[in-house]
């Protein structure tokens, strides 16, 4: 009797669930991203809030990381991919289709730290922060981060160095400014998704390095803006081109927009590292979002253009709360006019 | 001619059932092979002796991995092996009979807890708790040796050790239960008529009767171990870099995958890692077909076989 | 009488050092259990069973999708992999008295070991790499044949267990082996052959590592079996390495509601069937 009662209980099981996943399987459709971690909290936040605008479509967004996104839409097992480091030439011409790299918002790469007996935000100057990643430096009390921080009792720990595991394009813009301000960053160990670091630990995505910082007192970190801010990380000023601390901002960020936004090239794909301006914030890139230019399922194509330009337009209001900077108007208008050629 | 009929056909099916096992595993092999081509002839040798782990040039080494994996899992053992003969002489020899049930089940139950929830007790109650208490204990008193120098950061191999011993703990302990169990009584009533205490009984006539199968459970454990992905993940640091010191944090295959296996932006960077997979696959095949010639060896031994 | 005296002394020892080994294990397990609980039960509502996650940054939103999709990927590895694995140990029992039967023999064990995340390997190459997308039927591949080898090996010793005295009686009354094995050897040892399926789905229900790159993960209800889809474990590992308080929570009452499904199943296995096992044994 209980053997029939198990049994029957395995067939409903298994029933119920086949059933709710193939009767669920309706006009509903599910399109496929993965990418970035920068900037999933405004995206998982996007995400969310379209299906109350288009309820006939759900955008399923995984962070991967930039290198997964990449790698995934290359490979096309995903809709979209999402990265933060644009793909190099021989990855565009490798990719099975024209790519499209869509700005979708801007944001600042923070370093952060913890250091729960200094209450000051702490500055650096670029070198600094390339030798600590070079392992040069390696205690907080070291008279090069003194110097920066007069008046700051620093305390004579070790400096936990803590950096991403996974391909990240948080890395790549990270690596990106070290190497345009070390030259010993760039000839020892130079930029991309994911590197060979000399010193540190390596956390999974954006919340594994934050969450590494959060966990282990005497570590610095590099995260995104939005998750330093999220978790009430302290997060440092850093010295750009013009000379001056500056700290990590909406605004400083929106800066480093303007800054670059004259050299903006047709495919978008530009470092925001070092901008001009002087109150533009260093450590800056733009995040994008990869579709092909021929999308081969007419349906999913065209909600895919659909959310892309709700999304650089009316979209742009959530980037605020959650700490990106919204694209400039003129950006926008050059946007809009990539996402008209998308073909599906 | 009928019952014939269905006979040889069910016959026939289940021989084809069984055989899609097979294809399937010679399948794997040959998949996991032919993916990992490209980095095999590239790197060849060098790939197994060399440190750098460098996704931007290109150049892979799978050494700190697999020193990782084997570090890891040999402190595992360490721990876990005096500790699970404790248990296996406990539950077969000592214990009283009412108590062996839920206990052996309860240490099964170890078994049976998810390794993503091993992980997130490691990250949250095991790394701050070794932070706190044990670290500083070991720094002070055995801070001379070498594998106890440096910072610890709480996430490290010593942590990623430990995890490993509580999830290898059960399948030690209950395959040495059993090789126990298969020692036949007519030795320890030999052990026991000789006027040997219980511990001399448990010396002479289990323990050396079941040597080859308790080092045939201890691999098995250690099988185990090599293989573990995700608690081991999330409690070890992740940085390919080989160092003395326990507290410092490492890299193992098996989480060199599942962190960069979905990220690798070439087709270098994939099939170097398909490559590390198809060395985890055939480290940890050696290991268990190991295992599992010293274990058959003593279980089916003719019963009453006296021993050297 | 020294000499005695000595070895009483050891046997004391030794025998409260296997005690306290026995009882020290119960630390670490207690410890988890404890930390589970009491961490978990706080965020355990009903939304946390009927809600999609939230956005990071807005609290509350549940795990709703995670554990039907754990259940349906539990549902697509049982159904290729229960009719193989028993099929296969029914092979082993009744026809692999041979060298073939050698050969399957080890290729379960050695497939039985090989690390869960080389199998996710496999099932990427075969499945989401053709497929170009990752899906449900890519992740119950994955955790299928993490089952087999455990289901093809308990139904072989459970059918060998079944007196050969039944089979040839059954024979003997002129009934083919086909329905011998399937009404009658099958039928006795079946509690035995639930015990090692129940266990196998405790063992994948919890699995991470393979549904990496298989399942992928959904923030949605699931919509059809060609789609990524969420599963508990996925999800906890997800929240666990977060930054986000408030998805440490979630993590804590999913690890809740995953333990809780596992230890159910090691329980219903071991002591209700095992016990009525026991009984067909004897009578």
């Amino acid at each position: 009797m209980k053997n029939r009662l198990l049994i029957l209980m395995a067939i409903v099981l298994t029933a119920t669930s086949l059933i709710a996943g193939w009767s669920l399987a309706d006009k509903l459709l599910l399109i496929n991203g993965a990418g970035a971690t920068f900037p999933y909290p405004l995206y998982s936040k996007w995400f969310y809030e379209y299906t109350k605008i288009d309820p006939t479509v759900n955008f399923n967004y995984q962070a991967i990381g930039s290198g997964g996104g990449i790698r995934q839409i290359a490979a096309q097992t995903v809709d979209f991919g999402a990265s933060d480091g644009a793909l190099t030439d021989e990855q565009l011409k490798q990719a099975p289709g024209e790519l499209f790299h869509i700005p979708m918002t801007a944001g600042a790469v923070v370093i952060t730290y913890n250091l729960p007996q200094v209450k000051e935000r702490l500055k650096f100057s670029p070198d600094v922060v390339a030798d600590i990643y070079l392992g040069k430096v390696k205690r907080w009390n070291d008279p090069r981060i003194v110097k920066d921080n007069a008046g700051v009792t620093l305390p004579g720990e070790p400096i936990v160095v803590a950096h991403r595991s996974d391909g990240s394009g948080t890395t790549n813009i990270f690596t990106d400014y070290l190497s345009s301000v070390s030259d010993n960053w760039k000839t020892k160990v130079g930029k991309g998704t994911s590197v060979n670091w000399p010193v540190g630990l390596g956390g999974k995505g954006n919340e594994g390095v934050a969450g590494l910082v959060k966990q282990t007192p005497g570590a610095i970190g590099y995260v995104e803006l939005a998750y330093a801010v999220k978790n009430n990380l302290p997060y440092a000023d850093i010295k750009n081109t013009a000379g001056n601390f500056i700290t990590p901002s909406i605004q400083s960020t929106t800066e480093a927009v303007n800054g670059k936004i004259n050299s903006m090239p047709a495919d978008f794909r530009v470092s925001l590292v070092n901008p001009d301006g002087k109150d533009a914030y260093p450590i800056a890139g733009l995040t994008w979002i990869l579709v092909y230019k021929n999308q081969t399922d007419k349906e999913k194509g065209k909600k895919i253009v659909e959310f892309l330009r709700w999304a650089i337009t009316d979209g742009q209001k959530y980037s605020a709360d959650l700490l990106y900077a919204p694209l400039p108007e003129s950006l926008v208008k050059k946007i809009q006019e990539k996402i008209d050629q998308i073909r599906y | 001619m009928k019952i014939k009929f269905v006979d040889t056909g069910f016959k026939k099916a289940t021989t084809l059932i069984a055989l899609i096992v097979v294809a399937l595993t010679l399948l794997l092999v040959y998949n996991m092979a032919t993916n990992a081509i490209p980095s095999i002839q590239k790197l060849g040798a060098r790939f197994l002796f060399t440190s750098t782990w460098d996704p931007v040039k290109e150049d892979f080494g799978a050494l700190p991995f697999i020193y990782g994996t084997i570090v890891s899992s040999f402190l595992a053992l360490l721990i876990a092996v005096p500790v699970s003969l404790g248990i296996a002489v406990y539950l077969a020899e000592l214990a009283p009979q009412f108590i062996r049930q839920p206990l052996s089940f309860l240490v099964e139950l170890l078994a049976a807890i998810p390794s993503v929830v091993y992980g997130l007790w490691g990250i949250f109650g095991l790394a701050p708790f070794l932070r706190s208490t044990i670290q500083p204990f070991l720094s002070r008193y055995l801070g001379f040796l070498p594998i106890f120098k440096g910072e610890f950061y709480g996430v490290s191999m010593f942590t990623a050790g430990i995890i490993l011993s509580f999830m290898i703990i059960p399948t030690i302990s209950s395959v040495s239960r059993e090789v126990f169990l298969a020692v036949p009584f007519t030795q320890r009533e030999a052990a026991l008529a000789l006027g040997a205490t219980s511990w001399e009984k448990i010396r002479l006539a289990v323990l050396g009767y079941s040597r080859s199968g308790v080092l045939g459970a201890i691999i098995l454990g250690l099988g185990r171990a090599l293989g573990e992905t995700m608690a081991v993940t999330m409690v070890i640091g992740n940085r390919p870099e080989i160092s003395a010191s326990l507290f410092a944090p490492s890299y193992t295959m098996a989480s060199v995958i599942a962190n960069e296996f979905t990220e690798a932006t070439s087709n270098m960077y994939l099939s170097a890692l398909i490559e590390i997979g198809l060395v985890l696959f055939f480290v940890t095949l050696l290991v268990n077909i190991t295992a599992r010639v010293l274990v058959w060896k003593v279980t089916n031994k003719v019963e009453g076989g006296i021993r050297e | 009488m020294n000499f005695y005296k000595k070895r009483k002394i050891v046997n004391r020892l030794m025998c409260s050092l296997a005690f306290l080994c026995a009882f020290l294990t119960l630390v670490p397990l207690l410890s988890i259990f404890g930390y589970v609980v009491s961490k978990g039960i706080t965020s355990i509502n009903l939304d946390f069973f009927i809600h999609l996650p939230k956005p990071v940054g807005e609290s509350g939103g549940g795990m709703g999708n995670a554990i039907v999709g754990t259940l349906i990927l539990i549902g697509l590895s049982c159904i290729w992999a229960i009719p193989v694995g028993i099929c296969g140990g029914v092979y082993l029992s009744e026809f692999g008295n041979n060298k073939l039967g050698t050969i399957v023999r080890f290729t379960a064990d050695v497939l039985n070991g090989v690390p869960s995340i080389v199998i996710g390997i496999f099932a990427y190459t075969l499945f989401v790499v053709p497929m170009k997308s990752f899906s449900a039927i890519s992740g119950g591949f994955a955790l299928g044949i993490i089952m087999i080898p455990t289901i093809m090996r308990t139904t072989e010793e459970m059918l060998i267990l079944v007196p050969r005295t039944i089979r040839e009686a059954a024979l003997a009354l002129g009934i083919s082996q086909f329905r011998t094995t399937i009404s009658i050897v099958l039928k006795t040892a079946l509690p035995g052959i639930m015990t090692g399926i129940l266990l196998a789905i405790a063992r994948i229900a919890g699995e991470t590592a393979p549904l990496l790159f298989t399942a992928l993960g959904n923030r949605f209800w699931q919509r059809g079996l060609t789609q990524p889809i969420a599963a508990l474990p996925l999800q906890i590992f997800a929240y666990a390495i977060s930054p986000f308080d408030d998805w440490h929570r979630q993590a804590w009452a999913g690890a809740l509601v995953l333990i809780v499904m596992v230890f159910l199943m090691s329980f219903i296995s071991r002591f209700v069937i095992a016990r009525r096992y026991k009984f067909l044994r004897s009578s």
